[in-house]
């Protein structure tokens, strides 16, 4: 499998298609704003919570197949879990899509390892990580809008 | 700015390769054939398998610019306007030399209008910080356009923002074009500034320069006219003082100069009436305890130690496309522009945007593909060594108006061939594979 077919593999085209959880949650207890400064992409994250658990997940938004089934394959994967479980799931697929993980611990990430093929386009890692930097400002509760433009190697957008 | 038109002088330095023209402006309509232009530009012999059509963001140098910094750091490099020593003089006359080329280039008789700056950016932020502040006043009106770039948008939004004069935006026709009707209804006694894009960076549109300024010396006799060079005077024959208008502002990078150079030419009664930009040295004629007098023009708005190496790599590379003219250069731009247009509008999906009249459209192609994202496209043709822009190209407010998040943009120069083209369409149609849209 080449590198562009390891990135754009069958189930990141799938969830591109026909996103999961593409939709407002109404009265969520958090929603956060992510942009993509590089390309104008745009990802809302609505958070309802259940005590320390995700009881739903959803997003909103433009972008990118990489970013938009990111975003996708996150709320499945986070729903239900603690906000502790989240946060260090996060940690985990920012280690894997920017090549700091094994292929055996990759083995453990589930079908977030579909993203695994991001480690090898490291200007794409600001679009798969979009979604997760919202998720994790509405999950830290300071409700702050974010931004990718520090993620992944420097880039801005020009003439 | 002077009307007369200067003689067109080409100067060769010795050691510089002089290059041959691509094509003379009698072969226009024929086929594009492979040229040796490549050869010329270093980075695009070490990779072989590069097709770089990103021009319009900057532009490859050749290697007679390359030669030229070098040769200037190597020979004659000293603080200019400073040392009371030959080689500083050598230095000064230098700079003075690089500002009478690029000045003969863009057909500005009155070199010293043309201030050197770090490029079309800072040009017109100075424009609206130093003129802007003086002269616009609350009830004021700033018109610009629609498809213009951040740089000669938001300097305006701002300045509007900071004197409370009002910011109006003229918009455009379905086909991307300067909606003269509307600009007329926008125009009037209260008009400060009107300020467009010579060339559109995002659509390759050619907006009727001598045409809007008549419009605007007719409708706004008090306003003044601000041009973004940026895309034309790389691409197209530019004679500034012909144009009527009161700054123009552009950048070397993008006209195969190096990067952190480029300029405004402004008319020169507004130069020497207006406040400096930046402080500091070389500005000043005499600095008292209590106030300062400027320097003369160009040194008022060139506050520091002045770019002389990046000024001397321009000047060569206006003398690479005096070489190759300038009108060749366009017609082998419309060449692969026609090109383009047709190959990529015979693919299922493709939308292109930007002037149907090809003679209106420099030589760039913004357009979509459909249910693929640009920059899922940018990366799938980035493996194919194809080099695109994929994004909002510093033009929201247009990608607004044409009602896209982004699209994908190819613009090709002087270097460009049919192959690139051919590379271009190739990585289109695997992407529209994978994507399974084929």
């Amino acid at each position: 499998m080449s590198n562009l077919e390891a990135l754009y593999q069958e189930v990141i085209l799938d969830h591109n298609r026909k996103p999961r959880n593409f939709r407002e949650i109404e009265k969520a207890d958090r929603h956060v704003e992510g942009r993509n400064p590089l390309c104008g992409d745009q990802v809302t994250i609505y958070v309802k919570l259940d005590g320390d658990r995700v009881a739903d997940v959803s997003f909103t938004g433009t972008g990118c197949a990489v970013s938009k089934s990111s975003a996708s394959i996150m709320t499945q994967t986070v729903k239900g879990k603690t906000v502790a479980e989240t946060r260090q799931l996060f940690d985990k697929f920012h280690s894997m899509i920017t090549g700091k993980m094994t292929d055996a611990e990759r083995g453990q990430m589930g079908s977030l390892a579909a993203l695994g093929g991001v480690s090898k386009f490291p200007l794409r890692v600001k679009c798969a990580s979009l979604a997760w930097h919202a998720l994790k400002s509405a999950l830290d509760g300071d409700g702050a809008d974010v931004s990718t433009e520090n993620e992944g190697p420097a880039m801005t957008e020009g003439a | 700015m002077n009307r007369k038109s200067p003689a067109r002088v080409v100067r060769h330095s010795a050691g510089q390769r002089a290059p041959a023209p691509i094509a003379s402006p009698s072969t226009v309509p024929a086929p594009v054939r492979p040229t040796t232009r490549r050869d010329d530009f270093p980075i695009l012999a070490n990779n072989p398998g590069l097709h770089y059509l990103d021009s319009a963001a900057t532009a490859q140098k050749p290697r007679v610019v390359l030669d030229a910094m070098r040769a200037y750091y190597e020979n004659d490099n000293a603080n200019p306007h400073r040392g009371a020593y030959d080689l500083s003089a050598r230095a000064t006359q230098r700079y003075r030399d690089a500002r009478e080329r690029v000045a003969d280039f863009l057909g500005v008789v009155d070199a010293p209008t043309l201030i050197f700056t770090r490029g079309t950016t800072e040009s017109l932020n100075l424009v609206a910080t130093a003129w802007g502040r003086a002269n616009v006043k609350k009830g004021n009106e700033i018109v610009v356009t629609g498809m213009e770039h951040h740089a000669n948008f938001v300097p305006w939004q701002q300045l509007a923002i900071a004197t409370g004069a009002r910011l109006r935006i003229c918009e455009l026709t379905t086909d991307g074009r300067i909606d003269l009707d509307k600009l007329k209804n926008l125009l009037g006694s209260k008009t400060a500034v009107v300020a467009f894009s010579h060339v559109s960076n995002a659509l390759g549109t050619i907006n009727p320069v001598r045409d809007i300024a008549a419009l605007v010396r007719d409708k706004a006799k008090n306003a003044i006219i601000v041009i973004d060079g940026a895309q034309s005077a790389p691409h197209m024959h530019v004679h500034v003082d012909d144009l009527d208008v009161d700054f123009f502002a552009f950048s070397g990078h993008k006209m195969l100069g190096p990067m952190g150079i480029g300029g405004l030419v402004g008319r020169r009664e507004l130069l020497e009436a207006m406040p400096p930009y930046q402080t500091g040295g070389d500005m000043i004629e005499f600095v008292g305890d209590d106030k300062t007098t400027w320097n003369v023009l160009p040194h008022k708005f060139e506050a520091g130690t002045p770019n002389v190496a990046d000024a001397v790599g321009l000047a060569a590379a206006c003398d690479y496309l005096d070489a190759v003219g300038i009108e060749a250069v366009r017609a082998h731009e419309m060449e692969l522009l026609k090109l383009i247009v047709a190959k990529l509008s015979a693919i299922e999906g493709v939308t292109l945007y930007g002037p149907t009249d090809l003679a209106q459209r420099s030589g760039v192609v913004s357009f979509n593909v459909a249910d693929i994202h640009p920059h899922d496209l940018s990366t799938v043709l980035d493996q194919e060594g194809v080099c695109i822009r994929a994004g909002h190209h510093c033009a929201q407010p247009l990608m607004r108006r044409l009602n896209v998040p982004a699209t994908a943009r190819a613009s090709v120069y002087v270097y460009n061939e049919a192959g690139d083209v051919d590379a271009l369409v190739r990585g289109v149609l695997r992407a529209k594979e994978m994507f399974g849209t084929l």
